[in-house]
């Protein structure tokens, strides 16, 4: 291929002469004489293929897009730590100033005041929902945010105990078992009792309770309960959220909260296949100098203006190296920025009807579930997800939407073998009445 | 004096809004009869009341009181600050890979697994790897998981007493902090007067109780570990096992794979060498490719071609389990995807020799006007160091900020932390030859003011929609939030 046909690739020949003619060496094999001749002999790349231009390139990734069913084509029940909801065109727009998303870590803040302000925002935004004194930046996603939590509470409490309710996400457990394995931390997962977590818990020697509100059956979980629970033991309690709910259930914060977690994921972030996502991590104050991640403060310039720049750096890899309290680097910082913009389009009384909108269609479902007959488990108060029965493999009910063009709830046997039957099912504000009933009638024509 | 930007709080006013939610299909029933009074908030969330057009200025504003690799020059060393081609952000947002969500039916998601399998099959190649997992989210957390898996191939083999980790002095601050997270103890290993790892030092720290080497390759100096095979060796007849920081591979591709070096484990940042955009911070995605003995132990599921199609394979009882809920940031991943099948085998080759051409044509033309602690060719990126300017009295910091002005973003400074006043510059291969020479034409400038009028620099930047921050007030007295005056009732 002319080389020319790389539109990503400036150098032109003369530049390429001109160059090494600065350098004094005849050709970049030259500078790279350093490298054991052995190791440039077997770096072939011929796995790889030809380049392709951008006509050919969209053709290709159009075509194995073409091969998923998406949520824009096809109504979606499922949740379960993912979920579809509107996300304002303006977020997009927005998203697009390429100013943002070509920029890195702000480590210069003169030219970076327009991320670190967007970031100051965020945290602002978050700490208002959870209710939570400090917050930071971003995570990698929710999930990744509650193991670190639990490295906090250990590290805080000097207790190597981990307590996890049966009711947080099932990835969730899995991910904070893998991260236990770092520091040696044991970790146990209580009883669901009645689809909520007990308050009959042992906690002697426990760095943290940790729960999730609404829980993974999509039941709210009375957090004042468990926080004294966890406190008369000494424990934390560590409250992973969605942060939609928040809209309208009362705030981990005011219920006792030492550390809330969660993913911005709802506001308008694509579900992108599962990632990427976005964290957010807010503790209270007692807790803030062991905070994971990048923190943004507000400060003066030397005309006494307001700005922004990163701050309490030592708690971080790049300043403490092996002392530091985690070892994240980057974060998504891109994802935190276009929570907020939806946040901010949402506003003060969109995010709480919007919260509220998704009980309404929910409950719509739920009881047009429960008046066609199906089983609901564990009813009780609820944000956008329940439990139904169906009293056959919930697989079969998925695959059986999926052929009418419905993308059904998360058949629990996923995770647990011995709830096959049941089905974890999400109704977002984007499901409408007709998609719902034409749900019930499908489910209804099965054999 | 420009004026201050007001925050999205600030602009806030009572009763405006910058959404509708769709028109009702449900019945609308009552707050209070679908969820008990005790669970309902009491204090509304102050979150701002704007209008569209407020959203739009707001951030508008905002992004033009930033710089991206599209505002202009970014040489930051170690970040790989290339372009974001703008195909790649589209591709991603096809709805068939932006709209699906990971607990799918998996028929209904073939497309993304095929594209997973291929972009698996492609990096392990790159990196003469066995097999490669997509799940990291980042460098950082590749490192973890990597430290992980070598971990639990140890312990396999009844090697607990293995439970240190070689890291370099020049290493990036990730490497001695994810080892610490992986339940390690970590050794530095001294770099010797070539800016390369002192080959008597690590034999003399290597031992019974290694369970790895961390590097990166070229180093966080741009240099190549000419004795990597050496290392290797040294190393494995220890019983360790080499890990690979791919931050810096945007030297190597097609030029020299960490797995023909004798690594066997590494990760990439997509978001660097891959063209990920780095997103003010990320998302990023750090995938990890491990030689054959490790296979075992990489994190569940993963993704295979089997013959009646693509699935997830969770049967892995030597796992070391799941270390990111679903698969990894695969929204990152499709642009990597798309990166690799523009440039091809070809261009990607093509990359690495131009960076490399790139960074030794700047590191030439500065050579002369700075300090320079290893002179050497190098690779992708190259360091200087400000000790003759410090001299004059003008910091590294101050040549940093005095480039504001110029309309870059300075390199990388103080790291590595091994040359004193580091200036760390990584030019990449997406920058013209004009750019780089007007990008050095300043720098020479700046060390010319630096000794005829030294002030303009200490006092840099002059040009920025702020002057220097005040760090210490920032840290000494926190403001981590907006505090809004009079919190309203839910009402």
């Amino acid at each position: 291929m002319n080389r020319m046909e790389f539109r990503y690739l400036p150098m032109t020949e003369q530049d390429e002469r001109d160059m090494l003619q600065t350098i004094g060496v005849d050709s970049i094999d030259d500078l790279l004489e350093d490298i054991p001749a052995s190791l440039r002999e077997s770096a072939s790349l011929s796995a790889i293929g030809a380049p392709l231009p951008e006509v050919d390139l969209v053709r290709h990734m159009t075509k194995l897009a073409e091969k998923n069913m998406h949520t824009k084509s096809h109504p979606s029940f499922l949740g379960a730590g993912m979920y579809d909801h509107l996300s304002p065109s303006v977020m997009n727009h927005m998203l697009l100033r390429s100013e943002f998303y070509t920029a890195y870590t702000p480590y210069q803040p003169e030219i970076s005041q327009g991320e670190l302000q967007a970031m100051f925002e965020f945290q602002t935004m978050i700490c208002e929902l959870t209710g939570m004194d400090v917050a930071n930046s971003s995570m990698y996603d929710g999930i990744t945010s509650l193991a670190e939590a639990t490295y906090l509470a250990s590290a805080h409490t000097k207790k190597k105990r981990v307590v996890v309710s049966g009711a947080v996400h099932p990835e969730a457990k899995d991910v904070i078992r893998t991260y236990a394995g770092g520091p040696g931390l044991d970790v146990e997962v209580t009883e669901v009792v009645d689809g909520l977590t007990s308050t009959e818990l042992d906690l002697t020697d426990a760095s943290c309770l940790v729960v999730q509100y609404p829980n993974f059956y999509g039941r709210v979980e009375d957090l004042a309960a468990l926080a004294k629970v966890a406190h008369d033991a000494g424990a934390l309690l560590v409250v992973s959220s969605n942060p939609l709910a928040l809209g309208v259930l009362e705030s981990p914060g005011a219920l006792g909260a030492d550390i809330t977690v969660g993913d911005a994921q709802p506001f308008g972030i694509p579900q992108s296949f599962g990632g990427p996502s976005c964290g957010y991590f807010a503790v209270k104050k007692a807790l803030m100098r062991k905070l994971p991640g990048r923190l943004v403060g507000q400060t003066v310039d030397e005309d006494g203006k307001r700005g922004f720049v990163l701050t309490l750096q030592a708690r971080e890899q790049h300043i403490r190296r092996d002392k530091a309290t985690s070892n994240i680097c980057s974060n998504q910082a891109l994802n935190a920025l276009a929570a907020s913009i939806t946040m901010s389009a949402l506003g003060k009384y969109g995010i709480r009807d919007m919260a509220i909108r998704n009980m309404q269609t929910a409950h719509y479902m739920k009881e047009s579930l429960k008046a066609a007959g199906y089983a609901v488990i564990d009813e009780g108060p609820m944000f956008n997800e329940f439990v139904v029965d169906f009293g056959v493999d919930a697989d079969d009910v998925s695959r059986h939407l999926l052929d009418h063009g419905i993308i059904g709830g998360l058949p629990l046997g996923t995770y647990e073998s011995e709830r096959r039957t049941q089905m974890l099912i999400c109704a977002t504000e984007l499901r409408t009445k007709e998609e719902i009933d034409g749900f019930i009638e499908v489910v209804g024509g099965m054999n | 004096m420009q004026h201050e930007q007001t925050l999205i709080f600030e602009v806030s006013r009572a009763g405006r809004t910058g959404y509708n939610l769709p028109t009702p299909t449900v019945p609308e029933v009552d707050l209070e009869s679908l969820l008990p009074a005790s669970m309902i908030r009491t204090q509304v969330a102050e979150l701002p009341e704007v209008s569209e057009l407020d959203v739009v200025r707001h951030y508008t504003s905002l992004s033009t009181r930033n710089h991206g690799v599209d505002s202009g020059f970014y040489p930051l060393g170690s970040c790989t600050m290339k372009y974001n081609p703008k195909v790649n952000e589209d591709m991603a947002r096809l709805p068939g890979f932006a709209h699906i969500h990971p607990l799918q039916p998996i028929e209904s998601v073939q497309g993304a697994l095929e594209m997973m399998v291929d972009l698996q099959e492609k990096l392990a190649e790159i990196t003469g790897m066995d097999e490669v997992t997509l799940q990291p989210a980042a460098g950082a957390h590749g490192e973890w998981t990597g430290l992980m898996l070598i971990k639990a191939f140890h312990h396999h083999n009844g090697d607990v007493q293995r439970t240190k980790v070689l890291v370099p002095d020049s290493a990036h601050g990730t490497n001695p902090a994810s080892a610490v997270v992986a339940g390690f103890e970590t050794v530095t290993v001294k770099s010797d007067e070539r800016g390369l790892v002192d080959l008597d030092d690590l034999k003399a720290k290597v031992g019974e109780d290694t369970a790895a080497l961390m590097l990166t390759n070229p180093n966080t100096l741009g240099l190549f570990e000419a004795d990597i095979l050496e290392i290797s060796k040294v190393v494995h007849e220890a019983g360790g096992k080499l890990y690979y920081d791919g931050a810096n591979s945007n030297a190597i591709l097609g030029i020299a794979r960490p797995g023909d070096m004798g690594f066997d484990v590494v990760h990439l940042n997509l978001h660097k060498t891959f063209t990920g955009p780095h997103g003010g911070g990320g998302p990023g995605s750090g995938p990890v490719g491990v030689k054959r003995d490790l296979i075992p132990y990489l994190p569940t599921p993963i993704v295979r071609k089997a013959d009646s199609g693509y699935t997830l394979d969770y049967d892995r009882p030597q796992s070391i389990g799941r270390i990111k809920p679903f698969y990894g940031n695969f929204g990152i991943n499709v642009r990597a995807y798309s990166y690799i099948k523009t440039m091809g085998a070809e261009g990607l080759t093509r990359v690495s020799r131009e960076a490399v051409l790139n960074a030794n044509y700047m590191f030439a033309r500065l050579k002369d006007a700075f300090d320079v602690p290893y002179d050497t060719y190098c690779k992708h990126e190259f360091v200087l160091s400000g000790k003759r300017q410090k001299a004059l009295g003008v910091r590294t910091l101050d040549i940093a900020k005095r480039l504001l002005d110029f309309g870059y973003h300075p390199p990388t400074i103080y790291f590595p932390l091994n040359v004193e006043e580091c200036i760390m510059v990584e030019p990449t291969e997406t920058e013209s030859k004009e750019t780089l020479d007007a990008f050095c034409d300043a720098m020479l400038q700046i060390v010319k003011e630096a000794e005829e009028n030294p002030e303009i620099v200490q006092t840099a930047p002059h040009t920025t929609v702020v002057k220097r921050l005040d760090e210490t007030l920032a840290a000494r007295k926190p403001v981590l939030k907006y505090e809004h005056r009079q919190p309203s009732s839910i009402n």
